[in-house]
């Protein structure tokens, strides 16, 4: 693991989060590196995604949900100096089911560059075809990207996805559980494609597949309950845990 | 159990859930037949596009028909754009509290006011209060009040089955809360928002006591020019030629009924194509 210079992304200060009176993420503080893999595992309820959705806000649509505490993206804090839209702009998300938009291929990736504004066609199409190289799907759509997103396969709309947010050009993308509906050669595409975003982009991946953590993770935090229990390089979290809980758990003992 | 009871039970129940479907079709049926078989006669070109004559016992319906369009188009004009917008603000937008409780509740009541109700509203507040006068504008707003709740109702029921996910995918890439709506929402929405139009549409061009007080001319020997005339209308001149003058021909009669119902039937279809349009483009 290089430790040369790395410039903290995200910095969560005694993060607290509620729905209603649930008390769902308690005292969570932690950082996240620029341009690394930060995997988040833990069983259900432990906050994982509470995590994932409150860095780019989208939990401010759920009725009911409370958030004291700081989260700074480059040191500015996204609750209270940063737009909602640019924000999300900055950081995309990918959901555990595909989420195609009953649109055209095309249409889908030009989605949120045309929300930011773009209309010329050709620049569109750049965009729609640079994300899609990226995504490791422009070979396999090349020929019909005016057809309808839902013809493709549960791998290919995930990357399809994938595309969307990587044609809005985020700096960090946060993967909820993206391999859970996928068979196993779809998931290492999308796993591949993590490793070679990682240079470009900052990536939080929660997953509830321990394996998959660790065949990507550069640092992987352990979550239970709500609460953070351990964090450090995946391989030592996976060869020598401090917590034996985070020992039980990535060795199946609960969970 | 016996075996035989059941099967004599199930044949029973099959039959006297298809009687009741016949009592109540067959009604509809007749009187369809009826006015078609004793109006045809009337229909001819003369009749759909000529100014009624000798007091309205020969010649056409052409004001009629034309009032009755001009009520129609006035009244979807004004309530549509109205109808939809509060259905997403009602959606999208308000919170689920008090308040917007109560203002669903009074919408969905609006709905079973009956209609000579709101021909009196119409009468006190947009002739007599606004200065509007006896008038087509104040006929069509009039009849668009009247079919708001439908278009509300069924414009708030379409907005709310387009699938959640589709706005947090927009807004999770930096989308407005607006532009999800108009470019994530709306266009799936559209084909439920016209089902209720096109109730709106029928009931607009077939009741009679909104435009009673509002619009509606006994007999007028020119068209109107302005938004500020009378018209005639269908609905009333039916009215009229079966009760108030004497010595029209029943052909008249039901020709006029045939026409009416002809023309909300067409307009009906025209939505209908226009939802299947939208339609096709539904997958999800």
């Amino acid at each position: 693991m290089e430790t040369k210079s790395q410039t903290i992304k995200f910095n969560i200060q005694q993060l607290n989060t509620w729905y209603g009176n649930v008390q769902s993420i308690k005292d969570l503080t932690i950082q996240v590196y620029a341009n690394e893999i930060f995997t988040i595992i833990g069983p259900a309820n432990s906050g994982k995604s509470t995590f994932l959705n409150s860095l780019n806000r989208l939990n401010d649509l759920t009725p009911g949900f409370k958030l004291d505490g700081t989260i700074l993206l480059d040191n500015v804090d996204i609750y209270k100096h940063h737009d909602v839209e640019s924000l999300r702009k900055r950081v995309g998300i990918v959901f555990a089911l595909p989420t195609p938009l009953p649109l055209s291929i095309f249409d889908n990736i030009a989605y949120g560059p045309r929300m930011h504004g773009i209309t010329n066609k050709s620049t569109l199409m750049g965009i729609v075809e640079k994300s899609l190289i990226e995504s490791y799907l422009w070979d396999e759509v090349k020929d019909r990207l005016h057809t309808s997103a839902f013809n493709l396969s549960g791998g290919q709309q995930q990357r399809l996805c994938i595309s969307r947010i990587l044609a809005v050009n985020p700096e960090v993308i946060l993967f909820d559980e993206p391999t859970s509906g996928l068979d196993p050669i779809s998931t290492a595409k999308v796993e591949e494609a993590m490793l070679i975003f990682k240079k470009k982009y900052t990536i939080i991946l929660v997953t509830n597949n321990v394996a998959q953590a660790s065949r990507v993770g550069d640092r992987t935090a352990f979550f239970l309950m709500g609460k953070l229990i351990e964090v450090g390089d995946t391989k030592k979290i996976f060869t020598a845990p401090h917590e034996k809980q985070t020992e039980d758990y990535i060795t199946g003992k609960f969970g | 159990m016996n075996l035989k009871n059941v099967k004599t039970q199930e044949k029973i129940a099959s039959a006297l859930l298809f009687g009741c479907t016949v009592l109540v079709v067959l009604p509809v049926v007749i009187i369809l037949a009826i006015i078609l078989y004793k109006g045809i006669a009337a229909i001819n070109w003369e009749f759909l596009t000529a100014m009624p004559k000798k007091g309205m016992t020969q010649g056409g319906i052409f004001p009629a028909i034309l009032g009755t369009l001009y009520l129609v188009a006035g009244a979807v004009l004004f309530a549509l754009p109205l109808g939809v917008l509060t259905a997403i603000y009602l959606v999208e937008y308000a919170k689920n509290n008090y308040l917007s409780r109560i203002i669903k509740l009074a919408i969905v009541n609006l709905a079973g006011v009956p209609s000579v109700v709101y021909g009196l509203f119409g009468l006190g507040i947009f002739v007599i209060f606004f200065q509007f006068g006896v008038s087509i504008l104040a006929g069509a707003l009039t009849l668009g009040i009247m079919i708001l709740p439908v278009i509300i109702t069924a414009s708030r029921e379409a907005l709310e089955s387009v699938p959640q996910s589709f706005r947090i995918v927009s807004l999770s890439l930096g989308a407005s809360k607006w532009q999800t709506i108009r470019h994530s929402v709306l266009p799936h929405a559209l084909p439920g928002i016209l089902t209720g139009t096109i109730l709106g549409i029928g009931r607009a061009a077939g009741e009679t006591a909104p435009i009673l007080f509002t619009v509606a001319a006994f007999y007028l020997p020119h068209l109107p020019t302005s938004i500020f005339d009378q018209v005639m209308a269908l609905p009333y001149h039916l009215y009229v030629i079966s009760t108030q003058v004497p010595g029209i021909p029943e052909s008249t009669r039901y020709g006029t009924a045939l026409v009416l119902l002809s023309l909300v039937l067409m307009l009906n279809l025209f939505a209908i194509i226009v939802r299947s349009k939208f339609r096709k483009k539904k997958k999800w």
